[in-house]
């Protein structure tokens, strides 16, 4: 369910984040920026080399990152002289001011303030605080620019290199892994670089420019209010790695309990045939206090940071306000001063707050990107060879000469496999469950590379084939029906790709599947959806069957089984396979026992291995593997001495 | 929304405490900027030292008294917030335990999760921030304006003007800027739609040689959401700057007008220090009361989810005055005229059933996927009530006991076998809470499972991982036979439950169940005529209608629809 959470996020600046930009003119008390994603964080393993092999998607876009850095240290810059100048409009006021009480007691004319100078400052600094905001606004739009376009960089390059690993790799991971590294990291990618990336820029130019800014006003009370600096900085990373510590622990109660409740969900039922109510309940009860304790601990350490920085914050207010108050009244330093110094003071919570975060998310940013790169770094498919070729018109003759397999080197699988197979022939292929039926098909696509021997269609080896042109001289209807989300006419002509409208019309008449297809809503045109659970399972292996048909594939590999199919479809789904074999090459993962008899050859797999090979009559007359196999699941005199 | 924080009655207390401090916090930071200008007025202007000091001292005091109050409100605030969860928490969970099947369907087990984990940690975060930022939000306002008044009345209009400014540019940001946000939650979906259909059908694709078509598709999808990132994120950008620039523009504002009225000695320099302050302390509690508007209604959502299952009524309720059977029958089931429709369905999934089945006897149902098989055996333990009609097991109407009653005499193995996180013998123990382990054995060697669990590392006490995912379809299978059969009940119902098995596992389990639950009601449903066709009793359904009834002879004789079924899976020779 977490993976669940994680996969809401999105690409643009979160809502709640967008207090997290920067600081601009004076403030008052105001917090500092939310603090960080809160979650745990997860570090890199090879950070230096994740991090140089990350800017090289920068390279590409090298002048606008460097148009990035410029206006964003230009914008802060601007809005930094902003106090220092209001400062002197309030030192103008107080001497004016002053000067009146002076000329009052002497019974001068009484001179005003120096209006035209107080006019032409406030302009000044609104001119500059206008610039500030609108170089501030390209830097963030061109940043966005940068940004957005190099995870498309990197979305597209992760999707180019799924298409060349091998299967093999897809064996290993499961989706949800594959799925988290392409959207998650990369979504985590995309919101640092939008936001934490000039962030960090700013804030670090921010925390530079006030202490110039302050060192020209007062270094003593620069010294002073650089005090509170280190304390502050301190304060929150020390904070923000123990909530780390228990955000990471609530998470785990969390993931526990996420856990339990998809198990009671799940097995609803035999919670229930089984009274196991109140032990589920009790169960639940006791992770849930649990994760309460753990988040209680969590939420309250996070928000210990904000009163704390605020408290140092105020620290430096009030030695500030005492020193500059006590300096001012000896007219070492000016009203002005202390009024812009108040405001720098306070300008420094965010920046360092967002400083100190930034570690984090940079962390874990790389940590991503390191995932992203692992899957940049897998082997390949070995590429087609310079020479290779396609077949002109491909007859659908298969040989195996001495093919050695496994899934891996050290676990072979299959050794000295020889099988020549003739134009037209059938050939079914028995065994279990498990069995690794499916192992030879995926041989002879060539979705795995053998260890020794060679596998020839029409006597070419098919290493020395184009994979695409050896691929698609095959047809395939597997009992796991993928079906995309799209029209049925888009799927069904989904093999070939200028298909017409009356081809596949045809298609679907010859395997039987017009007729369901009218009876849809839309007809050809109905949107199959995600989970393809507006047909049945039957329906759907019927348009596979019409997909094949369309592409007219002289060799073919199919799967009779046709588990959870209703009994009439069934009968459809058996003819319309009849009617796809003829006048192919086929290799049948068989089930139904008319197939078995009329095969040319029967290849009686067990536990990954071929153990038996020949037809029917030889076979039987063996009487090994496969005259058991036959007797007990064909006859069904076993079975129904037995029965209950 | 609203309607959940009935919930937080039981914290009253803590939350009342929670705005005292909260009020006391905020008074305290509104507080310094008029000591400040204490400080200005009094201090510099005559050069007061000792008073400056004095004020300064006063000002930490009033800076720890403030600190000490925001760390009691985070203390207070997550403790309530955590309690607030929890409780929510369990009560969903509760409620979801005491619906039926009926009400569970309605929702959905993903759905069901959602609600009762994610949904609730939204709303418990926004009551969390709530009363750390909506509290604080209106207080500092109002005294921020108040003290704001005092200092100078002259200059509020300032203020007045400002915080609409401000509001309605956040306002239209906002507004824009969600719709473009679920517009760009759409475009993610595509992609992970897009990859994941490429992970489930990579052989399809390679097979078909459509990998170029699909990195099209893929970067289709990948553009267009760039694109709309690109947009949302130049709105957004807009957002920072332009706000600055308004609160910047306030304090210029406020030191012109402010200059003009100190020159005509309407008021004074500290006090226009303090009010630009009391200015800034306002837009920026106005600035986190629009984040909480940003944040209410997305945990809108997920209140509205919880609502509705906390809502829900459950049906199954147990009856006031339970019947309980005649100890003398056991395993005697009746169904009369039963009929039951799904929620929300036109047509009535099984109508007008009636059959009955007594010890010793099997019943097996046969029928196409959808006739109606799962839903007629999931009346039996009471998952759902009938619309119309009778059960009766042993003699009493199921409605009239109780469902723990009912349920313990049931041996109930679904299609779908269900394990649970634990060890081996745990799953088979949740039969029957007190099996010795002998009992244990026994199950699991009817069940044929005692081979493999022994080859396992740990034996009986191998762990099973979360949905059962470290053992296979077929072992999942027997595990959950042995849990039904270490109960002993009177009734068996196995709906399917072999179709993951080999056929040799499959026919040394009939064997040895046949043995062993040779007193019992079993009731099955088969998918192969082969191994139901010598059951007592078949019973062939229909599109929810019983189309047969009798033996494989009979039925073979006078019922075309089982004729059908048999035709298709057996050889000629075979039905002879």
């Amino acid at each position: 369910m977490s993976d669940n959470n994680r996969n809401s996020g999105t690409s643009g600046p979160k809502p709640g984040g967008m207090m997290g930009g920067r600081p601009g003119g004076m403030m008052g008390g105001g917090p500092p920026g939310m603090m960080g994603r809160g979650g745990p964080k997860e570090k890199p393993k090879d950070m230096g080399k994740t991090l140089k092999r990350f800017f090289t998607y920068f390279r590409a876009r090298q002048i606008q990152f460097s148009i990035v850095m410029v206006l964003a240290v230009c914008s802060t810059i601007f809005s930094i002289v902003g106090p220092k100048l209001q400062g002197k409009v309030t030192t103008k006021l107080f001497d004016g001011l002053i000067g009146k009480y002076a000329a009052m007691m002497q019974k001068l004319p009484l001179p005003g303030i120096d209006f035209v100078y107080v006019q032409r400052l406030l302009l000044l600094i609104i001119g500059l605080y206008l610039i500030s905001a609108i170089l501030s606004y390209i830097q963030q739009i061109v940043m966005s620019d940068v940004a957005q376009k190099i995870v498309y960089d990197m979305r597209t390059d992760v999707n180019e290199k799924l298409h060349r690993l091998p299967l093999k790799y897809y064996d290993a991971r499961s989706h949800g892994e594959i799925m988290s590294r392409v959207t998650n990291d990369i979504d985590n990618i995309a919101n640092t670089l939008q936001q934490s990336l000039t962030q960090f820029i700013t804030s670090i130019v921010t925390i530079l420019g006030v202490i110039v800014m302050m060192l020209t006003i007062s270094p003593l009370l620069t010294l002073i209010s650089l005090l509170t600096l280190p304390t502050a900085m301190f304060a929150t990373m020390k904070i923000s790695k123990v909530s780390q510590g228990k955000f990471a622990a609530q998470q785990k109660e969390l993931g526990k309990l996420n856990g339990h409740i998809e198990e009671m969900y799940s097995g609803f039922g035999i919670v229930k045939v089984f009274c196991h109510e109140k032990d589920s309940l009790n169960t639940f009860s006791e992770i849930n206090t649990r994760l309460a304790e753990a988040s209680w601990r969590a939420q309250f350490i996070s928000g210990i940071v904000m009163p704390l920085m605020n408290f140092i914050n105020n620290v430096g207010y009030v030695l500030i306000c005492v020193v500059g108050g006590v300096l001012a009244s000896q007219k070492v330093i000016t009203l002005g001063d202390i009024q812009a110094f108040i405001q720098y003071s306070r300008q420094f919570t965010m920046p360092i707050a967002q400083v100190a975060n930034i570690v984090n998310v940079l962390q874990s940013t790389l940590a991503s990107a390191e995932r992203v790169f692992e899957i940049l770094d897998e082997e390949e498919e070995m590429p087609d060879s310079a020479t290779a070729g396609f077949l002109e018109s491909p007859r659908g003759e298969v040989s195996f000469h001495d093919v050695k397999f496994g899934y891996t080197d050290s676990k072979i699988l299959m050794d000295g496999i020889n099988l020549d197979v003739k134009k037209g022939q059938t050939i079914a292929i028995v065994g279990p469950t498990g069995a690794g039926k499916t192992t030879l098909v995926n041989l002879l696509m060539r979705f795995y590379e053998i260890q020794g021997g060679s596998i020839k269609v029409d006597g070419v080896d098919i290493r020395d084939l184009q994979r695409g042109a050896l691929r698609t001289t095959f047809g395939m209807v597997l009992q796991d029906t993928w079906l995309f989300k799209g029209t049925i006419h888009d799927n069904i002509a989904y093999g070939c790709e200028n298909a017409s409208e009356e081809d596949v019309i045809n298609a679907a008449k010859t395997a039987h599947a017009d007729h369901f297809i009218r009876a849809l809503p839309a007809g050809y045109n109905t949107v199959i959806n995600e989970e393809a659970s507006n047909i049945s399972q039957g329906e759907k292996q019927l348009l596979t069957i019409a997909r094949a048909l369309l592409s007219n594939p002289p060799i073919l590999i199919l799967d009779e089984a046709t588990s959870s199919v209703d009994t009439r479809t069934e009968v459809y789904i058996q003819k319309a396979m009849r009617e796809l074999m003829k006048g192919r090459t086929n290799f049948v993962i068989a089930h139904r026992l008319s197939t078995i008899r009329d095969s040319e050859k029967i290849i009686v797999m067990n536990k990954g291995s071929i153990i038996e090979m020949g037809n029917h009559t030889e076979l039987i007359a063996q009487n090994g593997f496969y005259a058991d196999l036959y007797n007990s699941q064909f006859t069904g005199s076993f079975t129904e001495e037995e029965v209950i | 929304m609203l309607k959940l924080l009935r919930f937080l009655k039981p914290f009253r207390i803590p939350v009342a405490a929670v705005m005292v401090v909260v009020f006391f916090q905020c008074m305290g930071d509104l507080y310094l900027p008029t000591l400040m200008s204490n400080i200005v007025n009094k201090g510099i202007t005559n050069g007061d030292v000792p008073y400056i000091l004095f004020t300064g001292a006063m000002m930490i005091l009033v800076a720890i008294g403030s600190s000490i109050c925001a760390v009691l409100a985070s203390y207070l605030s997550s403790h309530i917030a955590m309690g607030f969860g929890e409780d929510l928490r369990s009560r969903i969970f509760t409620k979801v335990s005491r619906f039926s099947l009926h009400e569970f369907d309605r929702f959905g087990t993903p759905s069901l999760v959602t609600r009762s984990s994610n949904d609730v940690m939204q709303v418990q975060n926004v009551v969390m921030m709530t009363q750390r930022m909506m509290i604080a939000a209106p207080i500092t306002a109002v005294g921020g304006m108040i003290l704001a008044l005092q200092k100078d009345s002259g200059l509020a209009w300032i203020i007045i003007v400002a915080v609409p400014v401000l509001g309605t540019f956040i306002g239209v940001v906002a507004a824009k800027g969600f719709p473009l946000f679920q517009a760009i939650q759409k475009k993610i979906d595509r992609i992970n739609l897009v990859v994941r259909e490429n992970l489930t059908g990579i052989r399809v694709i390679r097979a078909f040689n459509r990998g170029e078509y699909e990195k099209k598709r893929f970067d289709e999808a990948s553009y267009d959401l760039m694109v709309s990132s690109v947009t949302v994120n130049r709105l957004f950008a807009m957002l920072m700057p332009f706000m600055m620039l308004i609160m910047n523009l306030t304090v210029i504002t406020i030191l012109w007008f402010g200059s003009h009225r100190i020159n005509s000695g309407l008021s004074n320099i500290g006090n226009m220090m303090a009010f630009l302050q009391y200015a800034m302390q306002i837009l920026f509690s106005f600035l986190m009361a629009s984040v909480m508007f940003i944040m209410v209604p997305r945990a809108q959502a997920s209140a509205d989810r919880i609502n509705e299952v906390l809502d829900t009524e459950a049906t199954l309720v147990d009856p006031e005055n339970p019947v309980s059977p005649d100890p003398a029958l056991k395993g005697y089931i009746e169904f009369r005229n039963v009929t039951f429709s799904y929620f929300g369905a036109e047509q009535p999934a099984i109508e007008n059933i009636s059959f009955s089945a007594k010890p010793g006897e099997t019943t097996a149902i046969i029928g196409s996927t959808g006739s109606g098989k799962t839903t007629l055996v999931s009346l039996i333990p009471r998952f759902y009530d009938p619309d119309s009609g009778q059960i009766l097991v042993d003699g009493v109407d199921i409605k009239n006991m109780t469902q723990n009653d009912l349920r313990s005499r049931i041996g109930y193995v679904p299609q779908k076998a269900v394990l649970f996180t634990g060890s081996v013998i745990e799953n088979i123990r949740y039969g029957k809470d007190d099996a010795t382990v002998a009992e244990i054995r026994h199950a699991a060697e009817t069940a044929q499972a005692l081979d493999f669990v022994t080859a396992m590392e740990q034996g009986f006490d191998s762990p099973i991982s979360q949905g059962g995912t470290n053992v296979s379809g077929g072992q999942k299978q027997r595990l959950s036979i042995a849990r039904a059969l270490v109960k002993k009940p009177e009734i068996y119902v196995f709906d399917d439950s072999f179709s993951a098995l080999d056929f040799k596992t499959d026919s040394l389990l009939r064997a040895a169940l046949k043995k062993e639950i040779a007193d019992a009601t079993v009731i099955i449903i088969g998918q192969r005529v082969a191994t139901i066709m010598d059951s007592d009793n078949i019973i062939v359904l229909d599109e929810g209608k019983i189309a047969g009834m009798g033996t494989h002879q009979e039925l073979y004789a006078n019922c075309p629809v089982y004729r059908e079924i048999v035709a298709s899976q057996l050889s000629e020779e075979e039905i002879a």
